[in-house]
């Protein structure tokens, strides 16, 4: 296992400067003079000047590719010019607000999304799958920006059972249950998309599974029906839904953009939006390369986990 | 395509989404034509005026804008950005998806890695970056959103295109001195434009979002122009004092997509042939029983089948895979069950413990006794607490029927503890136990292996010792010898009659193999088109066939050293169990058949001692009489 692991890390290697690569080519599309885009109009020539020089403005695209990627290997993704921070800095002190919604939003989407769909599979055409499909067909059709502000209608402003936005109140104490509280709204709503999603994929896998002979086999042998539906059909299906949650990691992780903005989370994708409106281009650079990264590395995580889970896949 | 037309009307949620979608468009294009208030008028003094206002049935937005002009308006601007965004990202994805697939080698090689790379983005992250770099703006959100979609399109179109890339058409294209431009054009695009068309109309629906998405983080539409998405953006503001002007255009967003989700639903499913075979539905926890007619009663053998009928209806279609079989088995007795495929040997055995996939089989008709009690019918609890303990089966392919990713040991030992409550180490122990009586060489590593890694012969084993486990008094074997050969056939019979011999179990042996019901089985029923023709002792139904169709399946038997003898095929197929004949089933392919075979029903009528034959004219009986 540990062959494998270190096998998927070195694959993981060509992907990122890939990654480099489209980021980097996306942002060479930027039109007019780089260093004047990147530090505003009002920059004073000295400022430009050094600029073009630690970026190598002045070099070629592949010289100045090559800048770029040794400067951030060394940990400098440069300088905010809005903030007037390094890149690498603001993005990790948003990041974990990020990954605590995100990664709330990918449990709730696993849990919910593979519940969802094997209650649907095993009661196919029955009331319990007629509702799930179409509570699962409005969630995969409402925005979450929307259902979001929807919520706050809702929950904050009318029942007033949650917080209306941000991660911590201004006075009082940060604490488990506080960020819990203030975490609930935000998280369901970046989670319903994906949740949908994969209760459908899940609904399609459980019955492609439920008609294998092995199936009949635990039938045959007197195990319990429930057992057969959430130990026998369910470890096979989620050979396939597995590769599902790794897309959905994505979903979630870009998606919180929307959310954060909608709920005040103090995340990288609220940054990003500012960073964007603001011109602030190294700091999108920055931040749309860090997050790929984490995505790269997240879906080596799930490859591992489909390793585990499948004893086919030669590890 | 009529058909196709046919199928999704009949499909309600995707007409409904179809008359939705219909309507929205419908408005959208004639928007400038209706009497709307300009939309981008201003007018502060009447702002935030609510839904049913005079002038304003929607009410105003912040600015005093009417909101139904605005609401018109932009969605008008969502749809043409959704849609376009759909067919950019579909015309440049198809391009690149067929360049990739027709060129195939190192041209493929590198297109699908760069696609590769763009999908290892998260896209919402991808469209971000794009309009970083090309500023806020309606065209640039539109162009970002057709990017990101670019990979999901050349993936698909691809692997199409890969397949019809090699098809025989397309090379007599290219031996008739056709240019590789113009195969594309004229043979490889009208095959793959349809699935072009089936993923945008999955894929419009995303683009509508995103589009949206865009505008509402501000990086879309610039004011005073507004789409659905920008309109919600410029609302969040007032949500708490004002929530309609948030409402109206989130809510025409859900509107939209769900409409376009639900046709896009309908056309997949429309096209799924899956669907319509009816493949896709799930067997139940036990088959279906619908039985009117009177139950027949007991008898005193320890599993009896009494008149049992089983059919699979699938689209208006009754197939009657049993129709009216009468068996039984007694204590340390083997009975044979043989007849081609499909004569419904499986269906009948699988009836006795209700493990006929339903939907779509259901029984009809008749009983099947155990130890007194009828278990057609009976409920799940009672079934599920025979199952394994007191009937067992073996199945055929037991790659396939063993769970693939559970040890044996597991699930052995899972057989153990289903009807019993014992520890793990001593189920364990138990399993063991039970690898060594079916002759399996070391057992105690190899309880631990996962089915993959072991051969036929031993999977079967295991399959053997699973239905072993709790000392069942019934196993029925659905040719568990088949997919072995003939080696290990001989010892799978072996360890099967052994067992037989030391635990007086009863077994009934399903197979299509005269040798194998003549090593093992005491007694041989025959089956045809799903019903019983023959039953007797083995000895007397082998050496002195009655039913025509017996001795006509004996003949193509080859024999070793019986050069001399011509095997015999026996022409034409069985009959389709949905459009059974009048009269005797096999009447069509035997060269004794007369009228009277074709009149009506033929009954199974004993002829010898312990023996039953559905003829009208048996054979052999001259002999069986001396």
């Amino acid at each position: 296992m540990t062959g494998y692991i270190l096998k998927r890390l070195v694959s993981a290697i060509p992907v990122l400067l890939g990654i480099s690569v489209i980021v980097f080519l996306i942002m060479a599309l930027i039109p007019g003079d780089p260093a004047t885009a990147i530090l505003g109009s009002y920059a004073t020539p000295e400022n430009v000047e050094k600029l073009n020089r630690d970026l190598g403005l002045d070099q070629g695209l592949v010289a100045r590719y090559f800048i770029w990627l040794g400067n951030m290997l060394q940990g400098d993704f440069g300088r905010s010019f809005a903030l007037n921070r390094p890149v690498i800095d603001e993005v990790l002190d948003r990041f974990g607000a990020t990954l605590i919604l995100a990664g709330t939003s990918f449990v709730l989407c696993s849990i919910l999304g593979i519940a969802a769909g094997v209650v649907s599979a095993a009661r196919q055409y029955g009331f319990a799958d007629k509702a799930i499909t179409f509570v699962v067909l409005l969630g995969i059709s409402i925005p979450s920006f929307f259902l979001g502000m929807m919520m706050i209608l809702i929950f904050a402003v009318k029942l007033r059972w949650f917080p209306v936005s941000g991660m911590w109140p201004i006075y009082g104490d940060r604490n488990f249950l506080v960020l819990l509280d203030h975490l609930a709204m935000p998280a369901l709503a970046l989670a319903v998309v994906a949740t949908g999603v994969v209760a459908r994929l899940a609904r399609s896998a459980m019955l492609e599974v439920l008609r294998q002979d092995f199936i009949r086999t635990a039938r045959a042998k007197g195990v319990r029906e429930r057992r057969v539906i959430w130990r026998h059909a369910l470890r096979a299906a989620m050979v396939s839904i597995i590769p599902v949650l790794g897309i959905q990691a994505g979903f979630v992780l870009s998606g919180a953009v929307y959310i954060e903005m909608v709920f005040q989370w103090p995340g990288v994708g609220r940054m990003l939006v500012d960073a964007i409106l603001k011109r602030d281009i190294l700091l999108v650079q920055g931040g749309v390369v860090f997050i790929a990264a984490c995505y790269v590395m997240f879906n080596i995580l799930v490859d591992v986990a489909q390793a585990l889970l499948d004893p086919r896949i030669k590890t | 395509m009529m058909a196709f037309f046919k199928l999704l009307a009949r499909n309600r949620l995707a007409l409904l989404g179809l008359i939705v979608i219909g309507i929205v468009v419908l408005l959208a294009v004639i928007t400038p034509l209706l009497p709307l208030a300009d939309p981008d008028v201003t007018d502060t003094p009447n702002r935030f005026k609510p839904p049913f206002s005079s002038g304003a049935i929607l009410g105003t937005d912040h600015l005093g804008r009417d909101l139904l002009s605005r609401l018109m308006w932009g969605t008008r601007l969502s749809l043409a950005m959704g849609f376009a965004a759909a067919v950019i990202a579909a015309a440049l994805g198809s391009a690149i998806g067929i360049i990739a697939g027709y060129f195939g080698g190192r041209t493929d090689n590198l297109i699908m890695r760069g696609v590769d790379m763009l999908m290892a983005f998260p896209y919402i992250l991808l469209a971000l970056a794009i309009v970083a770099a090309l500023g806020p703006g309606l065209m640039n959100a539109l162009i970002a959103v057709a990017a990101v979609n670019v990979p999901f399109f050349a993936r698909n179109i691809r692997g199409i295109t890969v397949g019809i890339a090699h098809k025989e058409f397309v090379d007599a294209a290219r031996l008739a001195g056709m240019r590789d431009r113009q195969i594309i054009v004229s043979e490889v695009l009208p095959n793959v434009a349809p699935v072009i068309v089936i993923a945008m109309s999955t894929t419009v629906g995303w683009m509508i979002l995103e589009t949206a998405g865009l505008s509402f983080l501000g990086l879309g539409s610039q004011p005073p122009q507004a789409d659905l998405g920008s309109m919600l953006g410029e609302a969040r503001a007032a949500l708490i004092t004002n929530p309609h002007t948030s409402v109206v255009p989130g809510a025409m967003i859900l509107i939209i997509v769900m409409g376009i989700n639900l046709l896009g639903d309908g056309i997949r499913d429309a096209l799924d042939p899956r669907l319509k075979s009816g493949a896709l539905s799930r067997p139940m926890a036990a088959t279906q029983v619908d039985r009117k007619d009177p139950v027949p009663a007991a008898t005193n053998s320890l599993l009896d089948i009494a008149a049992l009928r089983t059919e699979f209806r699938v689209r208006g279609r009754v197939y009657k895979a049993v129709g009216g079989v009468d068996l039984h088995v007694e204590k340390g007795e083997c009975l044979g069950i043989i007849g081609e495929s499909g004569s419904g040997k499986s269906a009948t055995a699988l009836s006795v413990m209700g493990l006929v996939a339903s939907p779509p089989g259901v029984i009809t008709h008749g009983a099947v006794h155990f130890d007194g009690a009828d278990l057609i019918g009976a409920p799940y609890k009672i079934l599920r607490s025979l199952r394994g303990r007191r009937v067992a089966y073996i199945f055929q392919d037991p790659l396939a029927t063993l769970h693939p990713l559970y040890r044996v040991g597991d699930q052995l030992i899972e057989a153990i503890q289903a009807h019993e409550q014992v520890s793990k180490p001593a189920a364990r122990a138990r399993a063991i136990d039970l690898l060594k009586s079916v002759r399996i060489p070391n057992a105690e590593n190899r309880i631990d292996s996962f089915p993959y890694e072991m051969s036929g012969g031993m999977r079967q084993r295991v399959g053997i010792a699973m239905a072993l486990a709790n000392g069942p008094d019934v196993i029925i074997a659905d040719e568990p010898t088949t997919a072995l050969d003939v080696t290990v056939q001989a010892q799978i019979l072996s360890v099967l009659s052994d067992l037989r011999r030391d635990r007086g179990l009863a077994i009934i042996f399903i197979t299509h193999d005269f040798g194998v019901v003549g090593q093992l089985c005491d007694r041989v029923a025959v089956m045809y088109a799903g019903r019983i023709v023959e039953e007797g002792p083995t000895d007397a139904v082998l050496s002195a066939p009655q039913h025509p169709y017996t001795s006509r399946l004996i003949d193509c038997v080859p024999t070793l050293g019986g050069g001399q003898r011509k095997l015999a095929a026996i022409p034409g197929r069985p009959p389709m169990v949905d459009r059974l004949p009048e009269g005797c089933a096999f009447a069509d392919r035997c060269d004794k058949a007369r009228d009277a075979c074709r009149a009506g029903d033929i009954a199974l009528v004993a002829t010898d001692a312990g023996r039953k034959t559905r003829c009208l004219f048996p054979e052999n009986m001259e002999r069986a009489r001396a």
